[in-house]
């Protein structure tokens, strides 16, 4: 499935590139900080909740609900030409608010706390990780 | 040690010009710094201490002292977007407290209207260790962020855009009286719901005007107040506070205020219930509603009813806020509307607001700034400024 939206190609740095190799495959691969167990977002080697360092690698449900959205009228760039499209912070069921695109919709069915699941959309060796409403993607 | 009395603002200079396309942006930093000093009966001789932010071309403070030929004793550059300003007078104040300097400006230009360069740090975005995470969603510029947050307060709240518009509309009542004003017309609840929705549930007349301009002010040591023949304003209190993304936990129903808030209200040992005028930033109206609620003018949530009865307009309302038109009105210069803040509640405390918008006797002012973005990180500022005699 592809949304359509633009997909700019991600740049992995030393400390975040787990998270990418992740998408590549489809998965979703967050942070959990080994010394007080906190799920990490953004995906960085560094826990802001206690400051530790040691970071372990996991695989996320993929499942969330939705903590807010938009709907942009006005896209900038390669975005002027997808509006309307849906921006939101989705929760995830590990805990993390992540930034995203709801796509798999009409924009005018999108609610608060609706449930979500992940979908991967190719950007160069990786992936973007969006979300569709749960149930419609498989 | 507090900044309560260490200093005074004794200068402060709006430019009455919205779209600048003949002037370099140092040029504009310049014109109003020299108006600033101008209005405190100073002049740049006097400046040992200089500040500004991320709007300020080259090295910022650097760059700016070269141009201005300021021989200096302090400098800061602290950037947290548009609220930077009301830290940088605080950060005066505790600098002239401290003794390291005793004229402090702070300056504020640029040119987003006609073609300037955008306000400087921008480019710093591209290597920010969240970027990976943030910019690849198509977010419009600052008013992605905003929108998520005011979803979510009406959501949680039951806030309206009726009540959101109430705030444009108070800013636009109060715009009318003020010859430079942007947006000078009045416009209706109706007209605002009306407007193009741009990032629902924000409409084009939600959001700040884009212009060009700046904006100075001149912060100055007790000892330097009583030799000017100027009325200044008293610094009573400062409260500065970021707010971040939490380890991803962001909560979009409280700002930075929360905590700014209380730290300037302590300093000045004042309570909100003691405000007779404030300025709040206003990029956007769901600034202006989650900022009023957090420094406890209204309860958590209560917003939408606390604006809903013209509470914000001045001179009788029980809150009156920006009398100049704000930065929904009147002025929002490089994108950056916290010098407009302080500027406005100079001009009340000193009388000098526009007769129709003046609050009789005004003893306490308040100007507050919100920089970066309610959805993400950003951060807040809370100035409290009294008269002479406060």
């Amino acid at each position: 499935m592809s949304s359509g939206l633009p997909t700019a190609e991600p740049r992995p740095t030393v400390e975040n590139h787990p998270y990418w190799e992740g998408t590549a495959q489809g998965r979703l691969v967050l942070p959990r900080c080994t010394a007080c167990g906190t799920v990490i977002w953004y995906p960085r080697a560094f826990c802001s909740s206690c400051r530790g360092t040691d970071v372990e690698w996991f695989e996320a449900s993929g499942r969330g609900t939705i903590y807010s959205f938009t709907i942009s009228h006005r896209g900038q760039g390669p975005w002027r030409d997808v509006a309307p499209y849906v921006v939101a912070y989705v929760e995830l069921e590990e805990g993390p608010r992540v930034l995203t695109n709801v796509v798999g919709c009409d924009p005018d069915e999108v609610k608060v706390a609706q449930p979500v699941e992940a979908v991967f959309e190719p950007a160069g060796e990786y992936a973007l990780l969006r979300f569709a409403p749960a149930g419609t993607t498989s | 040690m507090s900044v309560r009395g260490a200093a005074f603002i004794a200068g402060a200079y709006e430019h009455p010009l919205r779209e600048i396309p003949d002037r370099t942006v140092a040029q504009i930093h310049a014109e109003v710094a020299a108006g600033a000093l101008a209005d405190a009966g100073l002049g740049f001789d006097d400046v040992d201490g200089y500040f500004c932010a991320g709007d300020a071309p080259g090295f910022g403070g650097l760059s700016m002292a070269d141009y201005m030929g300021l021989q200096l004793s302090y400098v800061d550059n602290t950037e947290t977007g548009g609220s930077s300003y009301l830290y940088h007078v605080g950060h005066a104040a505790a600098a002239i407290a401290a003794g390291k300097c005793r004229v402090a400006l702070v300056t504020l230009a640029g040119k987003p209207r006609t073609g300037g360069p955008p306000p400087g740090g921008a480019g710093r975005f591209f290597d920010a260790p969240e970027s990976g995470f943030e910019t690849f969603w198509g977010i419009p510029g600052a008013i992605g962020g905003y929108a998520l947050a005011a979803q979510r307060h009406m959501y949680e709240f039951g806030t309206t855009s009726e009540q959101l518009a109430e705030i444009k509309v108070a800013a636009s009542l109060h715009a009318q009286h003020n010859p430079n004003a942007f947006l000078p017309d009045p416009v209706t609840v109706e007209e605002v719901v009306d407007s193009p929705m741009i990032c629902s549930p924000l409409h084009r007349l939600d959001c700040c005007v884009i212009t060009d301009g700046g904006g100075a002010v001149v912060v100055v040591a007790p000892e330097v107040a009583r030799q000017l023949d100027r009325t200044c304003a008293k610094v009573l209190g400062h409260g500065e506070a970021p707010k971040h993304t939490a380890n991803g936990r962001i909560d979009l129903t409280y700002s930075g205020a929360v905590w700014s808030g209380p730290r300037a209200f302590e300093e000045a040992g004042v309570t909100p219930a003691d405000v007779d005028y404030a300025s709040i930033y206003d990029s956007f109206t769901i600034t202006v509603m989650m900022t009023l609620e957090d420094l406890g003018f209204c309860e958590k949530g209560k917003g939408g009813p606390f604006v809903a009865d013209g509470a914000l307009v001045a001179p009788d309302g029980r809150l009156p806020f920006n009398t100049d038109g704000g930065g929904l009105c009147n002025n929002h210069p490089a994108n950056r509307g916290g010098m407009t803040k302080i500027i406005e509640a100079v001009r009340q405390i000193r009388g000098e607001a526009h007769p129709a918008v003046q609050v009789p006797d005004c003893r306490i002012a308040l100007a507050h700034g919100t920089g970066g973005s309610l959805g993400m990180r950003h951060g807040s500022a809370t100035l409290i400024l009294g008269q002479e005699d406060a």
